[in-house]
């Protein structure tokens, strides 16, 4: 039966020339092959979104008036309704968790090195999605935390320099945060990002099978000086069967986490009421939230806002552009780039822990 | 010799572990998937399962017309035939659903999807519809024109 429907794809396409480069994919065996399976992880997270993401579709309806009804009769009137939503939201923090392990795990192992500097470009892309993914979506249920979360977050936009208020204006559809910037955040989050993200995880991937699996400098050196050292398992079906273990775990994890602690709904967005206590946005913009908080009002001349938004566009420019200044690998940039990524790390748990003690 | 002991069991251990192991596996996948499949069945809608309806006020309607309203979930028909009875008929045509309306020039309840034709007590009389409609008991209390359900029997 298998053979003959391969038969069948054999004589209209050349489907064994297809898979072929993939049967001869092999993953090396070093004491660090765990973290090759981050990146697969964050795949199989963003599968769950968009599965879970069309299920909610089916009930869920855009509009200041309507949206936060809809939500909650998902999450008390359709079976299963609160495990949907709940493993959505959860499978969301969880992707952007496992995407900033997989991105840290590649700037310690150095694996963006030359030539996969493009790939870690499409990656830096997809984090940034992935981040416009959560901000967009945390509005949706249009309750009153994330109304405000909005509010402030379109309003620090609104600070870019010469074409920040306009990018405010497009971000809200208006100037101020309305059921238009809803119906614009559906628009973005079920249509627009998906697209672009569908398409860079492609590339990504395309990228990673055409370059192979990068290893870590340390044993890459070792391997060359001693070639009876390399170690190495086959992608089909070795690594992937023990990848699929990874996915059921994390599916794991995740049903737990949405079956213990169901996401909360909060109340409905008042656009005229004052903004409660312990507005915060989600956890993975925190550190930029807290930051911009701690900065003065004035420094020098210029507006603290401003400078803080000015610093943390630099520094996200020069981090998505890290291979091409980590170019020669020599003793002293390497050292460089590394107490890079062990302060950029630091400074992220640090300021988001800080954010949440602080209030 | 005793060292091929544990090659010759090993096929039936094996056996076991790949059905406890499988076995598991399946097991969870479907617990996964039957939250989705009970998911995707809409609940049923609240038919507050009104057992009568003011369709309109004494007077508003004139002989020979009629006024589409609704009861509970669905349309239904009020009609005043020509010698000032009136009738009240569900509007949804047995055929394919569609609501029909009261033709003052043809006195009969017509369908214009596909040209279905209703009498005036909602008997099929011609065009596709496979049954007739729906029939409403109507009284006239005080001012109000009320339609109910037909009691069964």
């Amino acid at each position: 039966m298998l053979t003959r429907g391969r038969q069948w794809l054999n004589q209209r396409f050349h489907w064994d020339d297809l898979i072929g480069p993939l049967k001869k994919k092999t993953v090396p065996i070093h004491g660090l092959s765990y973290w090759y399976f981050l990146g697969g992880v964050t795949l199989f997270l963003f599968m769950i979104q968009v599965g879970t993401g069309i299920l909610l579709l089916l009930y869920y309806r855009p509009g200041a008036n309507e949206a936060f009804e809809s939500v909650q009769y998902i999450m008390t009137r359709v079976q299963f309704g609160w495990l949907i939503r709940s493993i959505h939201s959860w499978a969301a923090n969880l992707m952007i968790l496992t995407a900033f392990a997989h991105m840290f795990s590649v700037v310690f192992l150095r694996a963006y090195r030359k030539p996969r500097e493009l790939t870690w470009l499409s990656g830096m892309l997809l984090l940034f999605l992935a981040m416009g993914f959560g901000f967009s979506g945390y509005l949706l249920p249009w309750n009153t935390l994330a109304f405000f979360a909005t509010k402030v977050g379109t309003e620090i936009t609104g600070q870019v320099p010469f074409i920040g208020h306009r990018l405010m204006v497009f971000l809200r559809g208006g100037e101020d945060v309305t059921g238009a910037t809803l119906t614009r955040f559906f628009g973005f989050h079920v249509a627009v990002l998906p697209g672009l993200t569908t398409l860079l995880i492609l590339i990504h991937l395309a990228l990673v099978q055409y370059f192979g699996m990068s290893v870590p400098p340390g044993v890459e050196t070792r391997w060359k000086s001693s070639p009876g050292q390399v170690r190495e398992m086959k992608f089909f079906p070795n690594f992937a069967l023990r990848e699929l273990m990874a996915w059921y775990i994390a599916l794991g994890v995740l049903g737990a986490m949405a079956a213990i602690l169901p996401w909360e709904l909060g109340t409905k967005a008042d656009p005229f009421a004052p903004a409660p206590a312990g507005i915060r946005p989600e956890w993975y913009f925190m550190f930029m939230f807290q930051t911009l908080k701690k900065i003065p009002a004035k420094v020098w001349f210029a507006d603290g806002e401003v400078v803080g938004i000015l610093v943390f566009g630099a520094a996200g420019l020069i981090w998505t552009l890290l291979p091409f200044f980590d170019q020669a690998g020599r003793g002293r940039g390497r050292k460089f780039f590394m107490g890079a990524g062990i302060f950029a790390l630091t400074y992220i748990i640090a300021m988001t822990v800080y954010g949440y003690l602080a209030k | 010799m005793k060292t091929e002991e544990p090659a010759r069991i090993q096929p039936a251990r094996r056996r076991l572990v790949e059905v406890l192991l499988g076995g598991g596996v399946l097991g969870s996948i479907t617990a996964f998937f039957y939250p989705v499949l009970r998911y995707l069945i809409p609940p049923p809608v609240a038919d507050l399962g009104s057992d009568e309806v003011v369709a309109c006020k004494v007077g508003d309607l004139k002989p020979n017309s009629s006024k589409i309203f609704r009861f509970g979930t669905r349309p239904a028909l009020l009609l005043m035939a020509a010698d000032g009875e009136y009738r009240a008929l569900s509007a949804v045509c047995t055929h394919l659903s569609c609501t029909v309306q009261y033709c003052n020039d043809l006195h009969q309840v017509w369908c214009a999807c596909h040209n279905g034709l209703y009498d005036l007590n909602g008997r099929n009389i011609s065009g596709p519809p496979p049954r007739p409609l729906g029939s409403y008991a109507v009284h006239v209390r005080g001012d109000d024109i009320v339609v109910s359900r037909k009691r069964e029997g």
